[in-house]
């Protein structure tokens, strides 16, 4: 596959999203200023300008007219997608991370960091249409966790927010009461933090990786350990295939431990698993630094990756790739020769 | 036992009254000197009628410890020429009066068949065995290339405190504890074979041929500045029995060449003359130290002389050795090698070498070569320059030839012989990137045998030589700051067959068979613990992550059992007895294609359920959805089916809106 390299950033990578019609990329790095690129050509289109501390993740709305970005600064902000211009700042007490927009784009749960005595929490805001209209009031706070939060999204139908954090648990909270609904089974779920979590197309099913190697496969409704995926690095970014029975996991050490002074050149690895059979089938090469972020191309025929060392690659893939689907069906490759 | 603390001490002399009191006193202080004699505790009977002495007395100590360290120091104690101290305890005396004058036979015990040590040989897939510690764990596998997996025989938690060795020749693996060390072995469930006692063990060493094991620990003074105390035993292995054991003071155990953490170099005693387990010997000062197991006392009981000498080294398969003792006296006295046959210490050859700076010897494994690294100052003293003298042992008279690379100021960075073979590699450069050049010991030139060169790699990312056990194959590896290289290299045409590369690891190790080398990353790296399993000519076949991954040990196989003729009748007609083999490889691996198909299609339908149960759950929802979005329709999964019917629903829905209090004025 021929990457295409994004060189925008300065710091390393944090997120990327795609919109929903697959043309655009939006890249999020601890630089302060998200930045929206062309998804087929890589081309920068332009930043968004405005935020003073890094940013964590970003959303976009639907029809691609609304970005959502949460950032260190202790703000999360409405922008224009096409004119760049930032039209709401929500303000809050700490740092604000992970943001994602309910099916409708006229909510969005925002979670804060702890600080200053504040514990983390994950925020109900309701979004307007009309700018007029936007307050900065949340619809429903959601607290009671101890560890940071790192991902909070929107469940099946809007009914539920699944929270995912440093305690390794994965929460299911009613999003009208903010009631505890479900929460993962010590036993069966991630032994260390839980760095980042993807959504399947329909919501039913969701992806989370975590620094214990691992990544999970879980029933959105249920909180149903379905799938794990075994790596040998710590994992701090996956996607789902949107087309095919494929996942992606990418990380390398901790984002922020990295001690390795004999880094490789250029090895740091995407791995690619087979959704159903957990069974790795390939990797991508080329990072300089460990991968923080992860997003498939709704299209399901590219994927991009954001690295520590501050690049987005973009990955057309090889005709190749869509043929590993076929495999699965007919006899094994024969054993190796025999000396 | 009342009298365990009385001796009693035979082989006195026989004398008269007068001289009574001066025998006395002459035994009084012998015997004072090694404990205190109790009050009126020496007696030596006298005859009522001669008044002579008999010849013996009783000596009472207060404690048995004395007693007994009184018999064992006096005993055989020279007094004169006709009198030589016989010194018993008082309690022995009784056990051996007590022997029946009857001998009766002893009872014959119904004979129970023992482990059998050799089973895992008998694989009918011709497997090879091989030993991991990661974590608390230690487990035995199959290496099985056909199925391309590990198969697991035995695995135990904690079965060890700190490493663990397989015996020379893989009948016993060998686990290391507190209190000592012990073997264990047999079928699949390896059963404690031997414990060999010997607290705060942390080195063991087996005998080539199994049959002894050397235990070795080092314990810290009580006064810091006195040096570690060392103990060393030599144990049977089959019966548990210490053969002999060293103590001393750690100073006694460390001599020149390398010093270990402990200040030790392990092992302490080297072996020789191959696998009978002759001799074992230890470099002291001015001395080579060489004992032999029929009495466990040193050859001749006295050292091997040899001033100055700070390295030896055994023939791998004769009882020969090599030593070296460096230049004296700022070049009055040359370094030389010399090569010293056992038990008859003859010098067997020699040669002088002048302006030495080190020396590093190397054996090939038939013991056929030797071959001595010599590193030279030049004239100025300011550069070295290498060179090699080459003994062909095998050959009359010891034939020596010199022989230098073509540019002798490279730096050598290794060398090996090729195991079973005639050749040997060198890696040799000062850039980043060293050459690798192979040489033949069998070149002839005029009826003499001559060393010759066969190639040289140029500018290759190797640090590290691995020949295969059985020869011809090589694998050139790049650890360290090559970060896992390896080049797999046929000598035979010498060409590369293959290059693969293990990122960052540690060790590298061929199987016993020269079949399958294992590539390990240890727990040295934090992160990436694991092994892989590749084919000889470089076709990665495996590989497993173990965290926290400490050993990886193939199981040695003893050697074949074929004679070399029966050998090279099977390799002529290879094609014959292969083709047996390939039809059972062809029903393998259709086996293995047919399981692994069940098992792929019981995940699929496993997962078409899920998908089912959500899709249904979806589209109970739809309606739902498009309210949330105000009216709109499709999905994200349906971005196929776009109809122009969405438009006209809008409008429709827009009057329902009810959910979430949104939009609400």
């Amino acid at each position: 596959m021929r990457p295409i390299l994004m060189k925008g950033h300065e710091r390393p990578l944090t997120f990327l999203k795609y919109n929903r019609d697959g043309d655009l990329l939006f890249s999020c790095a601890k630089d302060h200023t998200p930045t929206v690129w062309y998804a087929d050509n890589g081309d920068r289109l332009g930043t968004y300008r405005g935020h003073n501390g890094a940013v964590w993740s970003c959303d976009v709305s639907r029809h691609s007219t609304r970005l959502i970005t949460g950032s260190a600064d202790q703000t999360a902000k409405l922008w224009d997608v096409k004119t760049g211009k930032e039209l709401f700042t929500f303000r809050f007490d700490a740092p604000a991370r992970s943001v994602d927009l309910a099916i409708g784009d006229h909510l969005a749960v925002i979670t804060t960091d702890s600080f200053m005595g504040n514990m983390p929490t994950a925020q109900v805001k309701r979004i307007a249409e009309d700018l007029q209209e936007q307050t900065e009031e949340s619809a429903l706070v959601i607290s009671g966790i101890t560890g940071r939060i790192n991902r909070a999204v929107w469940g099946p139908g809007n009914r539920t927010i699944i929270t995912a954090g440093e305690d390794a648990t994965i929460r299911i909270w009613d999003s009208e009461t903010g009631k505890l609904l479900k929460e993962s089974d010590k036993e069966v779920g991630h032994q260390k933090a839980i760095s980042s979590l993807s959504k399947s197309l329909d919501w039913s099913h969701f992806l989370t990786g975590s620094l214990d190697k691992s990544a999970k496969l879980w029933d959105a409704r249920t909180l149903t350990l379905i799938k794990t995926y075994v790596t040998e690095r710590p994992v701090n970014a996956v996607d789902i295939s949107p087309t095919l029975d494929h996942v992606v996991i990418g990380g390398g050490q901790d984002a922020m431990n990295v001690t390795m002074t004999d880094r490789r050149a250029g090895k740091f690895e995407a791995k690619f698993f087979h959704k159903i059979l957990e069974e790795e089938i390939g990797g991508v090469k080329g990072h300089f630094g460990p991968i923080n972020a992860l997003a498939f191309n709704p299209d399901g025929r590219s994927f991009s990756s954001g690295g520590e060392d501050g690049y987005v690659r973009l990955h057309h893939f090889d005709p190749e790739y869509f043929n590993i689907k076929m495999l699965q069906l007919r006899d094994l490759p024969s054993t190796p020769e025999r000396t | 036992m009342g009298f365990s603390n009385i001796i009693v001490v035979d082989n006195l002399p026989v004398v008269p009254p007068e001289k009574y009191e001066k025998l006395e006193n002459v035994v009084r202080k012998i015997y004072s000197q090694i404990g205190v004699i109790k009050e009126g505790g020496l007696w030596m009977p006298t005859h009522p009628e001669t008044k002579k002495t008999y010849g013996y007395c009783f000596i009472e100590y207060n404690t048995p410890q004395e007693a007994e360290l009184a018999r064992e120091k006096t005993n055989g104690y020279k007094l004169d020429k006709s009198h030589i101290f016989a010194v018993n305890m008082f309690d022995d005396f009784e056990k051996y009066m007590k022997v029946p004058d009857e001998w009766a036979p002893a009872e014959i015990k119904p004979y129970t068949p023992g482990e059998n040590l050799l089973k895992w040989l008998t694989d009918d897939k011709a497997r090879d065995q091989f030993v991991i510690r990661a974590g608390t764990f230690t487990e035995v596998y199959w290496n099985d290339a056909r199925r391309a997996m590990p198969e697991l025989v035995y695995q135990k938690q904690y079965w060890t405190d700190s490493y663990i060795q397989w015996s020379p020749l893989g009948t016993h693996l060998a686990t290391v504890h507190r209190q000592g060390a012990q073997v264990w072995g047999g079928d699949d469930k390896f059963v404690r074979l031997m414990r060999f006692a010997h607290p705060q063990v942390k080195l063991i060493d087996f005998s080539p041929g199994e049959k002894y094991l050397i235990t070795y620990s080092s314990q810290e003074p009580s006064n810091p500045r006195d040096t570690h105390r060392v103990v060393l035993n030599i144990f049977d292995v089959r019966t548990g029995k210490v053969m002999r054991d060293f103590k001393g003071s750690a100073d006694d155990f460390t001599t020149g060449g390398n010093m270990g953490v402990s200040g030790v170099s392990w092992p302490i005693f080297r072996w020789g003359g191959g696998r009978d387990d002759k001799y074992f010997a230890r470099l002291g000062k001015n001395v080579i130290s060489v004992y032999e197991t029929d009495t466990f006392s040193l050859i001749d009981k006295k050292s091997l002389k040899v001033e100055n000498v700070v390295d030896f080294s055994w023939s791998p398969t004769d009882p020969i050795i090599s030593l070296f003792v460096p230049e004296l006296g700022g070049g009055n006295q040359p370094a030389r090698v010399s090569l010293v046959q056992i038990p008859g210490k003859e010098e067997i050859r020699q040669k002088n070498l002048f302006s030495v700076s080190d020396c590093k010897m190397y054996w090939q494994n038939n013991g056929e070569y030797l071959a001595v690294q010599v590193d030279r100052y030049t004239k100025t003293k300011k550069s070295i320059y290498t060179g090699f003298e080459l003994f062909r042992i095998k050959e009359r008279d010891i034939p020596i030839e010199v022989f230098e690379l073509e540019n002798k100021n490279d730096k050598i960075i290794a060398f090996a012989w090729e195991p079973k073979g005639h050749r040997f590699a060198v890696i040799h450069g000062d850039g980043p990137k060293p050459d690798i050049s192979f040489y033949t010991m069998k070149a002839v030139n005029n009826n003499v045998s001559r060393v010759s060169k066969l190639t040289t790699l140029k500018g290759k990312q190797a640090n590290a030589l691995f020949w295969s056990p059985a020869g011809r194959f090589i694998v050139l590896a790049g650890l360290k700051g090559f970060n896992g290289q390896l080049e797999f290299f046929n000598v035979d045409d010498l060409e590369t067959m293959a290059t693969g590369e293990h990122f960052m690891a540690t060790d590298i190790m061929w199987d016993p068979t020269g079949r399958f080398l294992a590539t390990a990353v240890t727990s040295v790296h934090e992160m990436e613990n694991g092994f892989q399993i590749w084919s000889f000519n470089g076709k990665l076949i495996y590989k497993i992550s173990k965290d926290h991954f400490y050993q990886f040990q193939w199981r040695p196989r003893p050697p074949s059992l074929l004679t070399p003729e029966k050998e090279e009748d099977i390799s002529k007609n290879l094609k014959r007895y292969s083709k047996k083999y390939e039809q059972e490889d062809l029903d393998v691996s259709n086996q293995v294609g047919e399981l692994e198909r069940k098992r792929r299609t019981q995940l699929q339908e496993e997962w078409q359920g899920w998908v089912a149960k959500w899709k249904q759950l979806h589209e109970e929802e739809r309606a739902y959805r498009m309210e949330l979005r105000g009216g709109e329709e499709s999905d994200k999964e349906e971005e196929a089916e776009y109809k122009e019917i969405e438009a006209e629903e809008l409008v429709d829905v827009t009057e329902e809106i009810v959910a979430f209090d949104l939009d609400q004025e």
